[in-house]
């Protein structure tokens, strides 16, 4: 069921939120295996369904009170532990909320707990927690994609009807493709990032993982907004997305990628996106091939910036104020250097190294500056494209689901899943990832990108795509 | 199971050879305050040297007189608020997250002798 079909039963008064989420904790205790959560929190749970029944029953209940969430491990939750996937954050008990999940539990949201995730993000396979891999529910030898790993193994094996997730160059449309779901992205500022663990500031925005396109419209409507205590949150009107979801595609222009159709691209997963765009074309769309000549360059692009904002925002955790400390340090240097060598995974080392070198002294403009000019340009391919066509479209991952340490070794190549999702952080747009097939019995997405603010239209196109066909529906064998 | 190789083939992982050294991994870890061990500074040096080189295909993209882009909010201006207080006092709170602390300070190893 759907969080906007349970909103609807709960409304109906067919079922409680003590029922569901009773429910939806059982199917938590029994899927451990997944290792999807960090923290489970059936107190808190069982709490907040009492108040959400309780509201229902006075009348004042929203679409969403009383329907349970996960929220990812990176937004900071009240009183408790919110690890950002890090043994430096393995002791870090939350004062207070993010926004997100403030407005969430506003709207009457049940919180069941926190989901797994790459160590602060950094990672396309959720094999970087300090909590150990995620399984995908599709294939348990295979990774959900990542970094909101946790969040759509969760969401896609229905231990929560929908969960947060962060996407700073894929980690909500990548792992959705890979479970199956619907991965929503909205536009850089769209949503507070308050109380968001922070990675690389001028890419991070929070979004939705969902079972589908009217429960991302719901959700995103109760998180967004402007938010005083966040000051790169936009000042922009929020729609009733969920009203707008009846859009027509007739007439609608799609914009498709030539550079996201080459060699790279796996078969099964190109044919499953060009049969999706034929079903686009059927329902009165046109499709116009465009190139983009400078995105192959996004990668690289994005391995300058990602890594230089995360050496500045990381820099954070000195050991002093919050965090791990190294046992008996000899001097403030000692425990500086200790306290973040045994913090921090390796691959977060590997990205704060690498940041540490393009931005030190000689490097910077070759390094930084120029990665910051190339943005420019691949910004500007977007921004043309916009002129000429109302939505992009493409595979969201050139693969299906991998298998876990099949790349752990290697960070290039891992850094090449978010090959076709990484373009969409460097310019800020809205993105969606939408199922469209199977290839090889694993999940294939298709990725939607809009203009800035265009969260409306890309929802309508993932909801009209969502009332044609079955995709969204179809459940992992083993948690049917 | 796909070889990345073959299936980045499109986009060449690019030819550009950056050679670390252990003592350059040594500089970069500790302008970075993080302790390497010598186990796994070979390793760093091989994987940082793999990043810099990927990322020098940079080097060939046409930027000249391209404005360099550090977010992507355009015509956004940066808001302040007012400056009055808002926050009220929570610090016995927040220092339950502290390592050590002390007569409401944050205690760290001894900085002058």
């Amino acid at each position: 069921m759907t969080a906007a079909e349970i909103g609807r039963g709960l409304r109906a008064g067919k079922f409680t939120s003590i029922e569901v989420t009773r429910h939806f904790l059982e199917r938590i205790d029994h899927a451990g295996q997944l290792n999807a959560f960090i923290t489970v929190t059936p107190e808190r749970a069982m709490q907040d369904a009492k108040s959400a029944d309780a509201r229902i029953a006075r009348g004042e209940g929203g679409p969403l009170t009383g329907v349970p969430i996960a929220h990812k491990d990176i937004f900071c939750t009240d009183g408790v532990l919110t690890s950002a996937g890090s043994r430096m954050l393995s002791n870090f008990v939350a004062p207070y909320d993010a926004t997100v999940v403030e407005r969430l539990a506003a709207a009457g949201m049940v919180m069941l707990g926190k989901t797994n995730m790459d160590e602060f993000a950094m990672g396309s396979s959720n094999e970087t927690s300090w909590y150990g891999p995620v399984r995908n529910p599709w294939d348990a030898t295979k990774v959900p994609g990542g970094s909101s790993g946790g969040s759509a193994a969760a969401v896609a094996a229905r231990l929560a009807p929908v969960a947060t997730g962060t996407d700073t160059g894929g980690s909500i449309r990548q792992p959705g493709a890979l479970t199956g779901l619907t991965g929503f992205k909205p536009t850089y500022g769209r949503v507070s990032r308050y109380g968001m663990i922070a990675f690389a500031s001028s890419l991070d925005q929070a979004g939705v993982l969902s079972q589908s396109a009217e429960d991302a419209a719901l959700v995103l409507a109760a998180m967004a907004g402007h938010d005083p205590r966040d000051s790169t949150s936009v000042d922009v009107a929020v729609p009733d997305y969920a009203a707008g979801l009846g859009a027509s595609m007739n007439g609608l222009r799609i914009g498709v990628i030539r550079e996201f159709f080459g060699e790279g691209l796996e078969q099964g997963t190109g044919r499953a996106v060009r049969t999706a765009l034929e079903g686009f074309k059927a329902m009165g769309a046109t499709i116009v091939e465009l190139s983009l000549p400078n995105l192959p360059l996004s990668v690289p692009t994005y391995y300058v910036v990602a890594p230089a904002e995360c050496s500045s925002n990381l820099s954070r955790f000195d050991g002093v104020r919050f965090g791990h400390r190294c046992p008996e340090p000899r001097d403030l240097l000692d425990m500086y250097r200790r306290s973040r060598g045994e913090g921090f995974g390796a691959e977060v080392k590997r990205r704060i190294m690498t940041g540490t070198y393009v931005l030190s002294a000689g490097y910077y403009d070759a390094y930084y500056l120029k990665a910051q000019k190339v943005r420019s340009l691949i910004n500007a391919d977007f921004h043309k494209a916009f002129n000429e066509v109302d939505v992009l479209m493409g595979p969201t991952t050139p693969t299906p689901a991998f298998a876990i340490g099949a790349k752990v070794d290697d960070p290039i190549t891992m850094y090449l899943n978010d090959i076709y999702t990484i373009g969409a952080n460097l310019a800020g747009l809205p993105a969606v990832s939408v199922p469209c097939g199977l290839a090889d019995g694993l999940p294939v997405g298709l990725q939607i990108i809009g203009p800035h603010f265009a969260e409306q239209r890309l929802l309508a196109a993932a909801h009209a795509w969502q009332q044609e066909t079955e995709w969204h529906r179809k459940l992992p064998p083993l948690f049917a | 199971m796909y070889d990345f190789r073959q299936v980045f083939g499109i986009f060449p992982i690019p030819g550009a050879i950056v050679t670390l050294t252990r003592r350059d991994v040594e500089a970069i870890a500790h302008l970075a305050r993080l302790e390497i061990t010598e186990e796994e500074l070979p390793v760093y040096a091989g994987s940082l040297s793999r990043i810099l080189g990927f990322i020098d295909q940079l080097a060939a993209a046409p930027t000249e007189g391209v404005e360099p882009m550090a977010h992507p909010l355009e015509n956004q201006v940066q808001t302040l608020r007012d400056d009055i207080v808002t926050e009220s006092d929570h610090r016995d709170r927040y220092q339950g997250n502290a390592p050590v602390v002390g007569a409401g300070l944050y205690l760290v190893p001894k900085v002058i002798e």
